[in-house]
Parts: structure tokens; sequence; C-alpha cells
């Protein structure tokens, strides 16, 4: 790892000087949201001080410049994912909005009663209820591929699935209950020989690797901001230019059309067509500045970085006893879901947090995947390019001790 | 190494939770409640039995955390002989001590259920506390149906 210093990138990120209960704050709730460093926290201080005006609206020069910097983040959200044309890049609110406008344009127009859509048993809600909801609309039917006890897709099972009837495969590019990784690449291939498109669910995923959606061939990748190192509030929607021409519009309202009267309304381009009303301003344009940051420290470095404390995690946590790590996929993310015989995960969240260290504690709104492994639900640290090893060994200490103090 | 934690963790909630008491199924049980907490899937099951108005024996089933499996042990020895208004009262009492402003709870007759006052410092985890009077409240109701705390 070629100039890739966490003590650097750590005074980047103002919050992690913060004490919590008079401890220096571990942070391991990197899967739920991960902080931002200053340069993100700067250019929305900057825009709203210098720049800001509403976007494609105004001849002015505040709204030019606005405008300006909303377009450039496009582009630079395009280059991060190697999108073809920032045509697909939408700004929506976040993965669950991006899910909710494909099931509820592309999905409507083109999923019917008795098609199928596949996704896995691995799925967070958000890439299961909207599903549901256009199966309800339309009467098209749910399946569920499913896991293995590692928390492995199980392919075979996965392959059987598709058929005449499969309209769509929605699948999470990496577990946010789990870690796992998918073979995401197979599973397209697989897919596209029959036709099939395919969404990647990316909100995790894509903090943690090179996303290159060409290479994937996906048809539509989905991820929020606020996991990305950039503010809550916004997300994206990439789709396949074709695609995305060929749907119909999401909400209504301005900036989506060309020309309304109350006759008729004809709709604006891409990728103007779904971002009706007011987008987040300011959120697109701190997206934009982590993806700078990001691009500065470089996503193979992130990785590589996070494989190490993902491994020395998890060796640490197999030596405890009582411990029992929930999704062992081989190709798994900087995820170690966790459950502690005869302790429950929120009282070891209450007790970590009185050491400094913030872990998630909960279903991590993956409910099937605890019923799977019939727990009702697990402790989860989630690791980002600003962790260490040191930070690991103060939860392996709380960790131990609070096995003690329980008895 | 846990220090700030002895209000919220007291050792009276590590033996309950070592050894909840009245922990099983109710045969002939007259009332018979679900509670549910989404946010932590704790989950328990409530038995009663009911004669008259006097609640002559209660008892549960189910998994949470230490918080939640010591609040409804101690309710279930606690509730026991009295009678479904003293019970209500009770909760009241309970529910003013974990979510109350001040502290205007009566503590003498919240007797040992005190024990449980220091969830009120932890927002997070009230509801790990109150989750078995829900579902006491629900049971005296007579509702049948699974209660949520959410
Ligand atoms: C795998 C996965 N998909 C989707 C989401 C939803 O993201 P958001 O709540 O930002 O829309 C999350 C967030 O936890 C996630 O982990």
């Amino acid at each position: 790892m070629t100039g890739f210093d966490v003590d650097k990138i750590r005074q980047d990120f103002p919050i992690l000087a913060e004490k919590i209960r008079n401890k220096p704050l571990v942070y391991l709730d990197n899967a739920a949201t991960c902080h931002k460093p200053q340069t993100v926290i700067d250019s929305i201080v900057h825009l709203y001080s210098h720049d800001y005006a509403n976007v494609h609206r105004g001849v002015h020069t505040l709204s030019v410049r606005s405008t300006d910097l909303f377009e450039s983040a496009r582009t630079k959200v395009k280059d991060f994912i190697n999108a073809r044309s920032d045509k697909e890049i939408i700004f929506v609110k976040g993965a669950t909005e991006a899910i909710n406008l494909v099931a509820q344009t592309y999905g409507k127009a083109n999923i019917q009663k008795g098609d199928e859509i596949i996704i896995t048993a691995m799925e967070h809600h958000s890439n299961i209820v909207p599903w549901q909801m256009l199966c309800e609309q339309t009467g098209a039917i749910l399946k569920v591929a499913p896991i293995n006890l590692q928390g492995e897709l199980i392919y075979e099972e996965f392959e059987k699935l598709l058929n005449a009837k499969t309209k769509l495969v929605s699948v999470v590019h990496m577990s946010n209950a789990l870690g796992t990784i998918n073979p995401v690449k197979q599973i397209i291939a697989t897919a596209h020989a029959k036709n099939i498109p395919v969404l990647l669910d990316g909100a995790q995923a894509i903090p943690h690797m090179t996303v290159d959606v060409q290479e994937l061939d996906c048809d539509f990748y989905v991820f929020s901001g606020h996991k990305l190192y950039g503010p809550t509030g916004v997300g994206v929607l990439y789709g396949k230019q074709a695609l995305l021409e060929a749907m119909p519009p999401y909400q209504g309202g301005g900036d989506m059309i060309r020309k309304v009267t109350f006759a008729e309304t004809e709709y604006n381009t891409l990728p103007y067509k779904f971002e009706a009303g007011t987008p987040d301003i300011a959120g697109v344009i701190g997206l934009g500045a982590a993806i700078d940051y990001l691009n500065t420290i470089g996503m193979d470095n992130i990785a590589a970085h996070e494989a190490e404390l993902l491994a020395y995690a998890t060796e640490k946590a197999l030596a405890i006893k009582g411990l029992r790590i929930i999704g062992e996929a081989e190709h798994k993310g900087a995820i170690l879901s966790f459950v502690l015989d005869k302790i429950h995960p929120h009282d070891i969240g209450t007790m970590l947090d009185s050491l400094g260290i913030a872990i998630r504690a909960g279903h991590h709104c993956a409910m099937p995947v605890m019923d799977f492994y019939e727990v009702p639900a697990t402790a989860r640290a989630s690791f980002a390019m600003y962790n260490t090893k040191a930070e690991i060994d103060v939860l392996m200490n709380g960790i131990t001790s609070l096995i003690e103090v329980f008895g | 190494m846990f220090d700030d934690l002895r209000d919220l963790y007291q050792e009276v909630i590590f033996d309950h939770n070592r050894n909840p008491r009245n922990f099983r199924v109710m045969e002939s049980a007259d009332r018979k409640v679900e509670g549910f907490n989404p946010l932590c899937g704790d989950r328990l099951t409530l038995f009663l039995k009911i004669n008259g108005d006097v609640i002559e024996e209660a008892s549960f089933q189910g998994s949470g955390c230490a918080i939640s499996t010591a609040s409804v042990s101690l309710m279930t020895e606690i509730i026991k002989g009295k009678t479904e208004a003293e019970a209500e009262e009770l909760f009241k009492q309970f529910h003013e001590m974990t979510t109350g402003k001040d502290e205007h709870f009566n503590l003498e007759a919240i007797g040992k259920l005190a024990v449980l006052a220091g969830v009120r410092e932890y927002p997070a985890r009230v509801k790990c506390a109150t989750l078995a009077w829900h579902t006491l409240d629900a049971a005296l109701k007579n509702e049948q149906q699974s209660i949520s705390t959410e």
C-alpha cells in the first residue's frame, strides 16, 4: 500500500477527535453511516457562504455557479463508477429511493401479473419491500434465492429460479448484515444470458471497493451518499441510458418537464426526467467533494487497508470464547457481525458505548437474515478507511470484559 | 471498566437475567399476550392466571436483553397477588419512573422495581424496560393480539 497513511487520514475527519463518555471515540458503525472528511464539510459551508442558489433555474450569477457545481458533481459520480454518460446518473434521496424509483417506473412498465422478480435471502429491507409493493400492485411474484450457513448465495438455487417469467434480478452487492460480497459479475452474466436485467444494491459495496458499472455490465446500480463519506439526503441511481430513456417518469413537478400546458406535458431529457423538484443541492455537491477525497486516497488502497482490518478483527474475535461470527463468506467486506452466548446484542451495544465504542446492535434492517440464523439480533462492527488495529484491540478488550461482567 | 454503567446494570438485573423468575409456559393461563420490540428483536409471551380481579399467577417466555428480561422477571414477581387495578397503578408508577421528567414516582409502591430506574438516563433502552409492562397492560385490557413497543 503505497502512501496510505491512516493517521494522516484520521486528521481529515474532525469527529474522530470527539470524546464519548470521556473516552476517545472508536467509531465502528460505518455500515450504518460513516463520517465526513473536512473537505466535504467545507464544500457545503463554502457553497452556502459563496455560491448557493437554485439550480437549472436562473440566469443570475449564483444560479449559474450552483448549477455548475451541481453538474460537475454528476460528472464526478459518473467517472467514479465509470458510467458512459452523465445522463445515466440520477440523483435521488438514497439507495432506498433509487430502488423504489426503479420498482415504480421500470417495474410498473415491464412487470406484469405472474412475472417473477428474484432477490436473495440476504437483502436489506429496502431491496425487499419495494418489490413486495410492486408485486401487490401488479400480481407479480417475488422469489428469494437462498443462502448457506456461511452467508453465501447458493448459486445453483439462484440459477434454478431464473426462467422465462423472470423479469428482474435485484441483489445486494455487499450485504450489510453479513458482509458477504456477492459474485455479481457472474450473477449478471447468468441473468443476461436469459435477457434478464439486473439491479445491484451497492449501498454497502461502494465505499469499500472500485465499482465499474461498465465492467460489471449491471443495468441499474444504486447507492447512498452518506455511506460514501458524503452528506445525508443524497444518493444515486445509475441506469443504462436505453433503459432509463424507455422508463416512465417517477414523480411529476419542476425540472423534470420540458413543456407544460394544461392539456399535456412534455418530459425533460435524461437525467432531469427523474429529478422532479429542487434537488438536495448541497448534498450533491458534498457528495462530489467526497468523491474527490476518495480519489486522493484511492479505492484500492482503502480496500487493502480494510481487508487487513477485517482479517485482524476476525482472528481476534475467533479467539473469544462464546463469540459466534454471523456471516463467514469467503468473499467478504469489512463487516464483523457477531453474537455472544447469553448476552443480548443490545446489552453489548450499551456496554461498549460506555467505553466510547460505537457498534450497531439490532436486526440491521434485515429481519429475514436474523430469522435464518435464528437470532433476534446481532452486534455488528463495521470498518472504514479511518479505523485502526488499535481500535479493534479496544473493541476486543471491551467484549472480553463485558463477558466477564455478565458472568 | 464499566463503572459508568453501575446505575443501569445493577447486580439484581444480572441476577434476574441469569435466573429469570417465573420463566415457564402456563398451560392454564386465562390471558396470554405477546410483546415484541422490533427495534431490538425482544420478544416475550406473558401468561396470567386471574381469579376475580386478582392476578393469582404470572409467568413468561421469550428472549430479550438483560434489561427486558430482568424487567419482566421482576414484574411477574411483584404483580402476583395484586388486583388488576393495583397492577395498572404499578404500571403507571413504573412508567413515570422510567420516562418521567422528574422523579415523582412512588418509591414505596415501586419496591424493588426501583433497580430499573437507571434506564431513564438511557433513552435507547427505556423500551427494553417497559416492554413487559406494555404487554401486561394489553393483557389486563384483554387484548389478545401481540403488542409492539414501536
Ligand atoms: C445493503 C443496503 N441497501 C440499502 C440500504 C438503504 O440505504 P438508505 O437508508 O441510505 O437509503 C442500506 C442501508 O443501511 C444497506 O445497507
